[in-house]
C-alpha cells in the first residue's frame, strides 16, 4: 500500500515536473535584477528617528513599548507585572537576560514565581495553556520600517513562549533594531543559517474578522510589552 | 448542465446565483460597507503612488522569475526541504493530495485535526474529504471558524467571515456555542479564543496553507495576525501544509518585497502581526514545534495555465484579494455567488483551470473589463486581458488545436460563428456594405422589438431611416 503511495506520488511528481519543462522549451530565465534600493530607500530613518519610528509603528497595534535601560528592566517588568496583577511569569532561566532577571528576583525577594520551559510542550501543556500569564524572551533585534521584532526560538527560549502566554514581555537591544528588513536579513545572513522557526512579531495577537472590527487577544499574547534597551 | 443550473453556488449557475445574491441586501450592505474599509485601508498603506509602481515592478519581476525556472525551484526547494527533515509530497489532483493527507493521518491514527487558514486545503474539500472518513477537522481561523459553525464556504480569501455582520454572528455564537446573546466583537472573539484553545493541543495534527515557499533555504513562510496559524503549526505533533506549486520563490530575499506587496495590499497593514518562517520539525534538543512536518504539492490545473505564456501570468498571483476587494462586480454580488473556492477576478481567471471551461463557462464574461482589478494587482498581472482570453478560448471551436484549456469551446456555437463571418465580409466589401445598409435603413420596419438576453433590460435599436452616407451626401452635395 505504502509502495504504491511512494510510485504514486514519484509519478505526480515527474509528470509535473515533466509537464512544466516542456512548457518553457525555447524560453530562457529571467535574470534576478533584484532591486535593493526599492527596498531600503523609502525605509531609511536617521538614528535618532529609528526607535522613535519602531515605537510608533508597534504602539499603532496596540504594542506597548518602554525605554529603558540594562540595569533597570527587571524593574520595569515587574512594575507591568505588578500593574496587571500577575503573580508568576515563564523565563528562560539559561539565557543571559533570563538569568539577569532570576537574580534580581531573588536578591529583592520579589513576589513574582518565576517558571522555566524546561521540559517538553507534551508534558505540560495544560499547564502553559492555562496556567501561565505572562513570559519573557529577547529578541534577536528589531525592524523600524514594520515596528517588528525578530524572534529565532531556541531550545532554551522555545517557540510556544512568545505565543501562549496571555501577555509577552519581550527584550530589544537598541543598537539591535535596524531600519527595514532587508538591512537586517542581510546584516544577520540569514539565507545561510534559517533556524527551524524565525518569527516577525509585529504586535499582539488581533484578528478583523467579525465586520471588520479589530480585536486584540485573538490566539496569540493579548498584550505586548517592548522593553527597549537604550545602552544595549 | 439544466439540471446542474438548478443547484445553488455552483458556478455554473452564477447568473442564478448572482441574481439572488443582488436581491439580498442584507448581504449587500455588509459587502459594500467591508469593500469600502478594506479599499481605504488599502490606499492609506501606499501614500507613495511611485514606491508603489517601483514595487509592484519588483513583485512582478520576482513573481515572473520563479516560474521561468518553476521546475528547477521545485527540485531545488524539494531538496532542501528533504535535507531539513520535512517530507515533501506531490498531487497532481485534489484527490491525490487528499489521499495523501489521509495516509499521513492513517500512520498516526490521528483523529482531530487542527487547521490554520489555507485555500488550497478548501480546493481540495479536505475538510468533507476527511469528516467522510471520520476525521474531525477543526478551522482555528476566527473568520474560517465562523463560516464553519455556519455549514458555509469562505465568502473571501483573507476575510471568510466578510459576508456577516456582528449581529449574525452573535447569533450564531448564541445558537451553535451556546453563549449569551452578545453583539461586543471583542466578547465574541474572546469566546471563539476560549472555544478553540483546548482544541490546539488535542489536535493530533496541524494543517496549513503556504504564502510563500522559499527555494535557496528550504522554508515555508506564513503570514497572519490571529497566532492561530502559529499554534496550528507548533503545536500538534504533526504538520501538514498544502500548497499549489507556483508559491516558489527563488531566493529568501524574495520574499520582501512579496511580503510587503501582500499584506499592504490585502488588508492594509504595513506587515501581519506575525510571519512565520519554518524550516524544519523539531530538532532533538528543542522543547517545542512538531515532530513531522510534510509539504503537499498541488497541481490541480495549474500546469494547464502554466503551459500557456499569456495565461501563466494567472499563477503570478500572491492572493492578498485586492483584486476583489475594487471590483464592482465582486462588490455587489458577494463571494459566494461565483460557486468556486477562489471568488472575484482571480477566481475568474484561477478557476476554468482547475475546473474547467465548461463549468465555469459564465465566470469571465461577469465583469465589465473596467480594469481596476489589475491596476491594484500587486504583481501586476493583467486580469482583463487574460478574461478576454479565456472569452476567446470558450468560444473557439471545441477541436481547434492547439488546445490551451479544458473546457475549450464551451460556448463555441456554429450559428454565432456564421454571424460573425457575414458581419466581417459586409464591413470589408463595399457593395455589400452599402446594399445591406439601404436593405436595412429601408425595411427598418421589420426589425424585431425583442432581441434575446439584450432587450431584457433594453430597449431594441432601431436602425435609422437613412443612413449617415445618404445624409452626408445629401448635405455636402456636390462639393
Amino acid at each position: 500500500m505504502s509502495e504504491w503511495m511512494s510510485m504514486q506520488a514519484m509519478n505526480a511528481r515527474e509528470r509535473i515536473l515533466g509537464k512544466l519543462r516542456s512548457s518553457l522549451q525555447g524560453t530562457s530565465p529571467i535574470v534576478d535584477d533584484y532591486d535593493v534600493d526599492v527596498l531600503t530607500a523609502p525605509w531609511r530613518y536617521a538614528p535618532e528617528a529609528r526607535i522613535a519610528r519602531l515605537r510608533q509603528m508597534l504602539e499603532s497595534v496596540h504594542g506597548e513599548t518602554l525605554l529603558t535601560t540594562t540595569a533597570e528592566w527587571p524593574l520595569r517588568a515587574i512594575e507591568a507585572l505588578a500593574l496587571r496583577n500577575i503573580g508568576e511569569l515563564l523565563i528562560a532561566p539559561t539565557t543571559a537576560h533570563g538569568r539577569q532577571f532570576a537574580n534580581h528576583v531573588a536578591l529583592n525577594a520579589v513576589p513574582l514565581r518565576l517558571k522555566a520551559y524546561d521540559r517538553a510542550v507534551e508534558a505540560w501543556k495544560e499547564e502553559l495553556f492555562f496556567r501561565t500569564p505572562a513570559s519573557l524572551t529577547g529578541t534577536l533585534g528589531g525592524i523600524a520600517a514594520t515596528g517588528s521584532l525578530v524572534l529565532w526560538p531556541t531550545p532554551a527560549e522555545p517557540r510556544l513562549m512568545s505565543l501562549v502566554p496571555p501577555f509577552h514581555i519581550a527584550l530589544l537591544k537598541a543598537s539591535e533594531v535596524r531600519d527595514n528588513f532587508h538591512e537586517l536579513m542581510h546584516e544577520q545572513g540569514w539565507a545561510g543559517a534559517m533556524p527551524t522557526n524565525a518569527l516577525l512579531v509585529s504586535g499582539p495577537s488581533k484578528t478583523a474578522d467579525i465586520q471588520q472590527t479589530l480585536a486584540y487577544g485573538a490566539h496569540g499574547p493579548k498584550e505586548l510589552l517592548v522593553l527597549i534597551l537604550q545602552d544595549a | 448542465m439544466s439540471t446542474l443550473a438548478d443547484v445553488p453556488g455552483v458556478p455554473i449557475a452564477f447568473k442564478r446565483n448572482a441574481r439572488e445574491a443582488l436581491d439580498d441586501r442584507q448581504l449587500r450592505r455588509n459587502f459594500r460597507g467591508a469593500m469600502d474599509f478594506l479599499m481605504d485601508k488599502r490606499r492609506s498603506q501606499f501614500p507613495d503612488g511611485d514606491e508603489l509602481e517601483r514595487l509592484r515592478a519588483f513583485g512582478n519581476r520576482v513573481r515572473a522569475r520563479a516560474l521561468s525556472k518553476l521546475p528547477e525551484l521545485l527540485e531545488r526547494l524539494d531538496a532542501n526541504l528533504t535535507r531539513n527533515g520535512v517530507k515533501v509530497h506531490w498531487a497532481e489532483t485534489v484527490e491525490e493530495a487528499n489521499a495523501i493527507v489521509h495516509r499521513i493521518v492513517e500512520q498516526h491514527a490521528a483523529k482531530k485535526i487542527i487547521k490554520g487558514k489555507s485555500m488550497v486545503s478548501e480546493e481540495m474539500e479536505m475538510n468533507h474529504y476527511l469528516g467522510e472518513r471520520g476525521i474531525d477537522c477543526l478551522e482555528s481561523d476566527m473568520g474560517e471558524f465562523i463560516v464553519q459553525l455556519r455549514e458555509e464556504k469562505p465568502a473571501h480569501i483573507i476575510m471568510p467571515a466578510i459576508h456577516l455582520n456582528a449581529g449574525q454572528v452573535a447569533k450564531l455564537f448564541h445558537d451553535k456555542l451556546e453563549v449569551d446573546y452578545t453583539e461586543d466583537v471583542d466578547r465574541l472573539i474572546q469566546i471563539g479564543r476560549e472555544t478553540l484553545r483546548r482544541n490546539f493541543f488535542e489536535a493530533d495534527i496541524g494543517v496549513s496553507g503556504v504564502n510563500f515557499a522559499i527555494a535557496e533555504t528550504g522554508t515555508l513562510l506564513l503570514v497572519e495576525n490571529e497566532g492561530n496559524g502559529r499554534l496550528s503549526t507548533t503545536v500538534p505533533p504533526v504538520h501538514i501544509a498544502v500548497t499549489g506549486i507556483e508559491k516558489v520563490v527563488e531566493n529568501l530575499r524574495d520574499v520582501i518585497p512579496l511580503l510587503s506587496l501582500l499584506t499592504r495590499s490585502a488588508t492594509g497593514q504595513a506587515i501581519t502581526t506575525y510571519v512565520n518562517m519554518i524550516s524544519g520539525p523539531r530538532k532533538a534538543d528543542e522543547l517545542d514545534g512538531p515532530r513531522e512536518v510534510h509539504l503537499v504539492l498541488l497541481d490541480n490545473g495549474r500546469t494547464q495555465a502554466f503551459a500557456d505564456g499569456e495565461l501563466r501570468q494567472t499563477l503570478n498571483c500572491i492572493r492578498c484579494g485586492a483584486c476583489m476587494n475594487h471590483c464592482p462586480v465582486y462588490t455587489r454580488i458577494g463571494g459566494h455567488a461565483y460557486g468556486t473556492v477562489y471568488p472575484g477576478p482571480i477566481g475568474k481567471i484561477i478557476t476554468p483551470h482547475m475546473l474547467g471551461l465548461d463549468v465555469t463557462r459564465d465566470l469571465p464574461t461577469a465583469s465589465s473589463m473596467c480594469g481596476a482589478c489589475s491596476e491594484v494587482c500587486p504583481v501586476k498581472i493583467p486580469i482583463p486581458a487574460l478574461l478576454r482570453r479565456l472569452r476567446e478560448e470558450a468560444v473557439r471551436a471545441p477541436e481547434a488545436e492547439p488546445h490551451h484549456v479544458r473546457g475549450q469551446g464551451t460556448k463555441y456555437s456554429k450559428k454565432e460563428t456564421m454571424v460573425w463571418k457575414a458581419w466581417r465580409s459586409l464591413n470589408t466589401s463595399p457593395v455589400l456594405y452599402r446594399a445591406a445598409m439601404y436593405a436595412g435603413t429601408r425595411l427598418r420596419g421589420l426589425m424585431p422589438s425583442t432581441i434575446g438576453p439584450w432587450t431584457a433590460h433594453r430597449s431594441a435599436p432601431r436602425l435609422a431611416a437613412r443612413t449617415l452616407h445618404e445624409l452626408a451626401r445629401e448635405h455636402l452635395g456636390d462639393q
